[in-house]
């Protein structure tokens, strides 16, 4: 059995480490290098320019402004998807309602919508005229506004849109772990009194915390992210007068419009940072002891 | 008496439960059966109310976003991109996967997290040298370029996910394979695959929708418009019919670009659901 093994071993890693090492690996390294060069793509004017990318990020409006955003969108979306998907998901599994399935099956539709559908889909449900957003409003007797066009709702109306697709994804996550949770602690709980509301905050919500982290983690770079619905659905895109303008929008305008690819990657550096630093501060902060569950 | 508290009173607050339960199914499918409506409908009618049913079906504006607004095109463009990358993601993650997981050599961990460490590296990270790396590979623009973009990083979750379930197979099949002769890839393609498949079903759902989803890769690296993946051409699409206010057809090609996928999961739901959750709880 031992014979020709390292040949077989080799044969089956040279292809796919060969694609990953150019592919990933390299433009990851390249990409640290690069953010410290005046780079503007042409091969031989690389300035080693230092830091100075950085400051110059620290001083740039958009890259502000965006960032602004970036941080509005990361403690909006993540909490009031995981509320929306805690209560959906609690109201549906510890219920032992009749057709929950269904409801489970609908809500994970959006999940399903390839970002360019959804973000082309609600650039119309928003507008103003002919929109379903203010045709509901019409038939409630409420006057629609221009959702996209209003620089104060722009961002709201694009982070309604992420929680609108990402709900339905982490109801099916919870409702998974709260339906392994044992019935009688549940009912011990009830018999001892506790209301409903108390039994999901002092008994579900701390045994289904773990997948309560790993929601916050992925929604929290979701809203770092952000780029492929602001790109798809808002004015300019990035409009009203930056009022949607993300990171990653900076960064894309910065290399493939004017050309700054050192000054892009050094954008992509600090993105990096911003999405390591959240990930560690989310497994810190809301570091509980585990509960094991008998 | 057990019994007794098990006899439910009515309780005001599942009413509630259950007008917020309806209500979030109404939010998520009403603007999805809106653009099924309107894709059937003219474009005046569009225009004056939102809730008007069609007057009759008009089907010649799936024909127009199909053929002119060459939504056909771009469908098959993402369908030959995606399904080869997938096929590739799953053939190369499998291989490596099941190497590391299957045999110990010098190196085997530093192989391994470097792959675990694709994932932690925010995409738009690698974009710019990745744009000149495909550049000069003399890839940029076509479907070549992109499956194997793709692939390269569909990886590093696939060796992840797959080398902790080539793990909890049993070894004794593979071991009375050995005694009979097979070769080391014979075990690998006529054994372990065949025994590794709910994995790789689950883990190709999870790629195949993510690459589907995909927009920043292509629109940085697939300029072309004879190329143009469906994101892509939706995006166009968005802003050419506005232009031209061809509602209509803008609203059949999103409903074409919806319903195969929403279609595929009501017969798959449960392999589906599972396959995209399997990514989060690990």
């Amino acid at each position: 059995m031992r014979h020709r093994r390292l040949p077989f071993i080799a044969g089956f890693l040279v292809l796919p480490l060969t694609l990953y090492a150019v592919l990933v690996l390299s433009p990851y390294a390249q990409a640290f290098y690069l953010a410290l060069t005046d780079w503007r793509g042409v091969s031989a004017r690389a300035e080693f320019v230092g830091a100075d990318n950085f400051a110059r990020l620290l001083d740039d409006p958009q890259v502000l402004g965006a960032l602004k955003n970036n941080a509005v969108m990361l403690l909006v979306v993540p909490i009031a998807t995981v509320v929306l998907a805690l209560f959906l998901a609690a109201a549906l599994s510890l219920g032992r309602r009749r057709g929950a399935g269904v409801y489970r099956v609908v809500y994970f539709f959006p999940q399903l919508l390839s970002v360019a559908v959804v973000g082309v889909l609600f650039q119309f449900v928003y507008t103003p005229n002919s929109g379903l957003l203010n045709g509901v409003l019409n038939l409630l007797g409420i006057e629609g506004r221009s959702w996209l066009g209003d620089p104060s709702l722009a961002l709201w109306a694009v982070m309604a849109v992420v929680v609108w697709s990402a709900v339905g994804f982490y109801v099916v996550l919870f409702c998974a772990a709260m339906e392994s949770i044992p019935r009688e602690i549940l009912e011990a709980a009830a018999i001892d009194g506790a209301s409903a509301l108390t039994r999901l905050i002092r008994v579900v919500l701390p045994l289904v915390w773990e997948n309560v982290q790993v929601a916050f983690i992925y929604l929290g770079m979701a809203a770092l992210d952000g780029f492929a619905i602001v790109q798809i659905m808002t004015v300019g895109p990035g409009g009203p007068d930056n009022a949607t303008e993300v990171l990653g929008l900076t960064l894309y305008r910065n290399a493939f419009t004017y050309g700054k690819f050192g000054y892009a990657s050094a954008l992509g550096v600090a993105l990096f940072f911003l999405t390591l630093a959240l990930a560690v501060l989310v497994l810190r902060g809301s570091r509980r002891d585990r509960v094991e569950m008998a | 008496m057990t019994h007794s508290h098990r006899v439910r009173r009515p309780r005001p607050w599942t009413s509630l439960l259950h007008v917020a339960l309806v209500g979030w199914g109404v939010i998520v499918t009403l603007p999805l059966v809106w653009a099924v409506m309107s894709s059937f409908k003219a474009d005046r009618d569009i225009l004056t109310s939102p809730w008007s049913l069609p007057d009759r079906l008009h089907g010649e504006n799936w024909v127009r976003a199909w053929t002119e607004a060459s939504i056909g095109r771009y469908f098959l463009n993402s369908a030959v991109v995606v399904g080869s990358a997938v096929v590739l993601t799953m053939l190369f993650g499998a291989m490596v996967a099941y190497v590391l997981a299957r045999y110990r050599f010098p190196g085997s961990r530093l192989i391994y997290y470097l792959f675990i460490a694709g994932m932690a590296f925010p995409l738009f990270l690698a974009l710019v040298p990745l744009f000149f790396v495909v550049r000069s590979l003399g890839l940029l623009g076509t479907p070549l370029g992109l499956i194997l973009v793709y692939t390269a990083y569909a990886l590093p979750f696939t060796v992840f996910f797959l080398t902790s379930f080539f793990r909890t197979l049993p070894t004794s099949v593979a071991e009375a394979a050995f005694l009979d002769g097979c070769s080391h890839s014979g075990v690998f393609f006529r054994v372990m695959l065949p025994m590794a498949k709910p994995g790789l079903i689950s883990v190709g759902i999870f790629n195949f929708l993510g690459l589907w989803n995909q927009y920043l890769l292509p629109l940085a690296l697939n300029p072309e418009e004879s190329e143009f993946v469906l994101a892509q051409g939706l995006a166009v699409l968005a802003v050419r019919q506005g232009y031209a206010s061809d509602w209509s057809g803008l609203f059949a090609g999103l409903t074409i670009s919806m319903l195969p996928v929403l279609a595929a999961y009501v017969v798959f739901q449960r392999r589906i659901t599972s396959g995209l959750t399997a990514g989060a709880v690990r």
